[in-house]
């Protein structure tokens, strides 16, 4: 296994009080593989990613305990600069928002660039060709010309390339790609996730997939864990899934996107607010907006039931919910 | 609620008028019941560009909307749907006349309000309300709940006088959905969705005819969103309310309207009932677009022909000449950089009762269906073989030659 992270939590300590963003969440990529990480906004989706990179603002941030074994070393016991050494050679992540993410003020060239500068010590001549060849493979048109140009001079799209290029830059083993093409038009957000697919394929990469939308997992993924107020509350190979989701959140999610092929009259809304993770609800988080909620529901936290092979549901009533379709 | 089936008798009736040579009567309506209520009319906004900060000099001109007709009836929504750019925030802050249009008219029950001033102006605002897509930052946060939905009162006090103004607040908030209590609070005490219900009553609050959501869900979470959408759904039904309703989410658009229009680059490409725009799109870019919606189910990854445009929408400082998609088409002759395509019923599809038969400005307009038929993708278990895609139109096309094969769900088998 390439990755694996073992009951992972992390909080933030603020001024309100703690707030548990990531409770104890497991998950595992293979190379080749794509996971695709779904939930809302505070599910603990990015938070998590964050942590594997080693990224996490810390404080407020705290890894209150787990594992996250990378080709079976734990990265959290190793010290910085080696995980320094990981991030960006065996790992990279590819965010949302490409135009904060890229330096405004050195050219895209020269960001490139620097990855074989500081990484593989080459001389910046040689670096600046290596920046082309990679602005060439994601197809940025006339990468020669544009190799001096800034961020700002890009469209969305052609950032975001650069951003995929930056990524692809020492071929790691891992990529994490944070919401890549929420900000993007959907018909750049095709090619993009296009291009992102192949490069996968040619490099065997694993990849961990940050989304919100549906319909970009059912486009890309192999499986899917989906995540709510800090915990993985299903997780199943993609195809399963969406044919027969094994927990009401998951299920209220899918019934309630309308859909390119139909026209429906109304849509299913899952009542109420996703919680404050300041205080999440006892027993399942899910309780209050459950359609299925009992007693138990709010008493204890359901642990990760097996429904089938390599499938997880953290409900009481996994069989009730796959069963009534 | 909708008038769905009228509706589509209209749009029939309305493709033969169509026939007429005349440009601008045909701007695809589909009036439910008779006249429109909202008549626009080859709407244009330049946007000057200017170089210098003392001596200001004017060096181009930005085309956000470049001639764009369209018919709204009363009761009805239209979606509008575009890539970021392409003018249509731009058309729904002419029609709350946040924009004063270059030129073009807007024609409310027949009155051209681009040109109103003054009272009657203020007569007719009351009746053409929007909702703003960020419930963020279009809330003012210095104003509690009561203030922020009651203040169109001020604007308007003949529509509740002073004293009932509270009572009317807090129906507005039973109305949407929210505790009447909440009166005295303030927006960051909300949710986004929450939020978003109070941008909602505040359209409500003078009892408009038309509501001009602009991208009103596009900030929620996913959860929420279906509340809002049915939300907008049932007002629509209990107060008679036509929608205009910009989005770039196809699914939504589809979901909620009546008829569709898809804006490329400061004009509409085609437009017609739901039906016609996602079961039978004539226009490439329509269909580009379509086809570039992820569907969320997996099994469609097999079955999906998707056409992958080449590049960015151009800079509307500098639309290319003829067909401003041109670009960007895999079907582009030299006539497309001639001429500009007319938005009509194309003339094959003339004398053809298909629902094909709708305004499509395309030189080279050809039927081609791309999202796939309602209830090929509920089939349960795995896919449905290879030779049924190959026999539905082949694997992914590529546009742009130089891409190499665009990989589509099927190659990722292994």
């Amino acid at each position: 296994m390439l990755l694996e992270v073992r009951d992972l939590h992390v909080e933030f300590h603020t001024r309100e009080g703690v707030a548990k963003a990531v409770n104890g969440v497991n998950y595992s990529v293979a190379e080749g593989e794509t996971l695709a990480v779904l939930g809302e906004s505070g599910s603990g989706k990015s938070v998590t990613a964050q942590a594997v990179m080693g990224i996490l603002d810390m404080p407020p941030g705290k890894i209150g305990g787990g594992e996250i074994l990378f080709k079976g070393r734990d990265l959290l016991k190793m010290k910085k600069d080696e995980r320094r050494k990981i991030r960006g050679q065996e790992m990279a992540m590819i965010f949302q928002d490409a135009l904060s993410s890229l330096n405004p003020v050195l050219s895209v060239g020269e960001q490139l660039g620097e990855m074989f500068v500081v990484h593989r010590g080459m001389s910046h001549k040689d670096a600046k060709l290596k920046a082309v060849e990679l602005m060439d493979r994601v197809r940025i048109p006339a990468a020669k010309e544009r190799v001096g140009n800034y961020p700002h001079q890009f469209s969305g799209g052609m950032r975001q390339r650069i951003m995929i290029a930056m990524a692809m830059a020492l071929e790691p083993s891992l990529i994490i790609a944070d919401e890549p093409t929420t900000a993007l038009d959907v018909t750049v957000q095709a090619q993009v996730m296009d291009l992102l697919a192949e490069l996968q394929r040619e490099l065997n990469m694993g990849l961990i997939l940050i989304t919100h939308d549906l319909g970009v997992v059912a486009d890309v993924a192999d499986k899917i864990a989906v995540m709510y107020a800090g915990r993985i509350v299903e997780s199943a190979p993609v195809h399963e899934i969406y044919r027969a989701p094994a927990h009401p959140y998951t299920k209220g999610l899918l019934r309630s996107i309308p859909r390119l092929d139909q026209k429906g009259r109304e849509l299913y809304a899952i009542k109420g607010l996703p919680p404050n993770l300041l205080h999440i609800p006892p027993g399942c988080a899910f309780n209050p907006r459950c359609p299925m909620a009992q007693e138990i529901c709010r008493g204890e936290v359901p642990p990760l039931f097996e429904v089938a092979e390599h499938r997880e549901s953290a409900c009481y009533f996994w069989k009730e919910t796959l069963d009534a379709r | 609620m909708h008038a769905d089936h009228s509706g589509r008798e209209e749009a029939r009736e309305e493709g033969e008028k169509a026939r007429a040579p005349l440009a601008t009567s045909r701007a695809g309506s589909a009036a439910a019941g008779g006249e429109p209520i909202l008549e626009v009319r080859d709407l244009v906004k330049h946007y000057p560009l200017t170089q210098g900060i003392v001596i200001k000099k004017q060096i181009g001109t930005v085309k956000a909307v470049d001639g764009v007709s369209f018919d709204l009836a009363a009761g009805e929504t239209l979606g509008i749907v575009g890539e970021s750019g392409c003018g249509k925030s731009t058309v729904a802050k002419m029609l709350v006349h946040l924009e004063q249009p270059t030129a073009g008219a807007i024609k409310y029950k027949g009155e051209d309000i681009t040109r109103l001033s003054g009272r009657a102006l203020k007569a007719v605002r009351r009746n053409i309300q929007m909702v703003f897509q960020d419930p963020y930052t279009s809330l003012n946060p210095r104003m509690t709940v009561g203030d922020i939905i009651g203040e169109p009162y001020e604007i308007h006090p003949e529509v509740a006088p002073k004293g009932e103004r509270r009572r009317k607040v807090q129906d507005l908030l039973d109305v949407v959905g929210l505790n009447p209590e909440y009166i005295n609070r303030y927006p960051h005490q909300f949710s986004g969705g929450q939020r978003q219900r109070i941008g909602i009553a505040r359209g409500l609050a003078l009892n408009p005819e038309i509501i001009v959501a602009d991208e009103p869900v596009s900030a929620l979470d996913v959860s929420v969103q279906a509340q809002v959408v049915n939300l907008l759904d049932r007002l629509q039904a209990e107060f008679g309310l036509a929608y205009v309703f910009i989005a770039h989410d196809l699914s939504i658009v589809r979901h909620i309207s009546d008829r569709v229009g898809v804006m490329y680059l400061g004009r509409i490409v085609e437009i017609g009932s739901d039906e016609q725009i996602y079961e039978h799109p004539t226009h490439p870019y329509t269909q580009a677009l379509l086809s570039a919606v992820p569907v969320p189910d997996p099994a469609a990854r097999e079955h999906r022909e998707r056409i992958i445009l080449h590049g960015d929408v151009p800079s509307p400082a500098n639309p290319p000449s003829g067909c401003r998609f041109r670009t960007r088409c895999w079907k582009a002759q030299e006539r497309c950089e001639l001429e500009v395509p007319l938005l009509a019923v194309p003339a094959v599809f003339r004398l053809t009762e298909s629902p094909a038969g709708h305004d499509s400005a395309c030189h080279f307009a050809e039927e081609k269906q791309v999202v796939p038929p309602e209830g090929l993708l509920e089939m349960p278990g795995e896919t449905a073989g290879e030779t049924e895609t190959e026999a539905e139109g082949g694997p992914s096309q590529d546009v742009d030659g130089e891409n190499g094969p665009a990989p589509s769900g099927s190659t990722r088998a292994g």
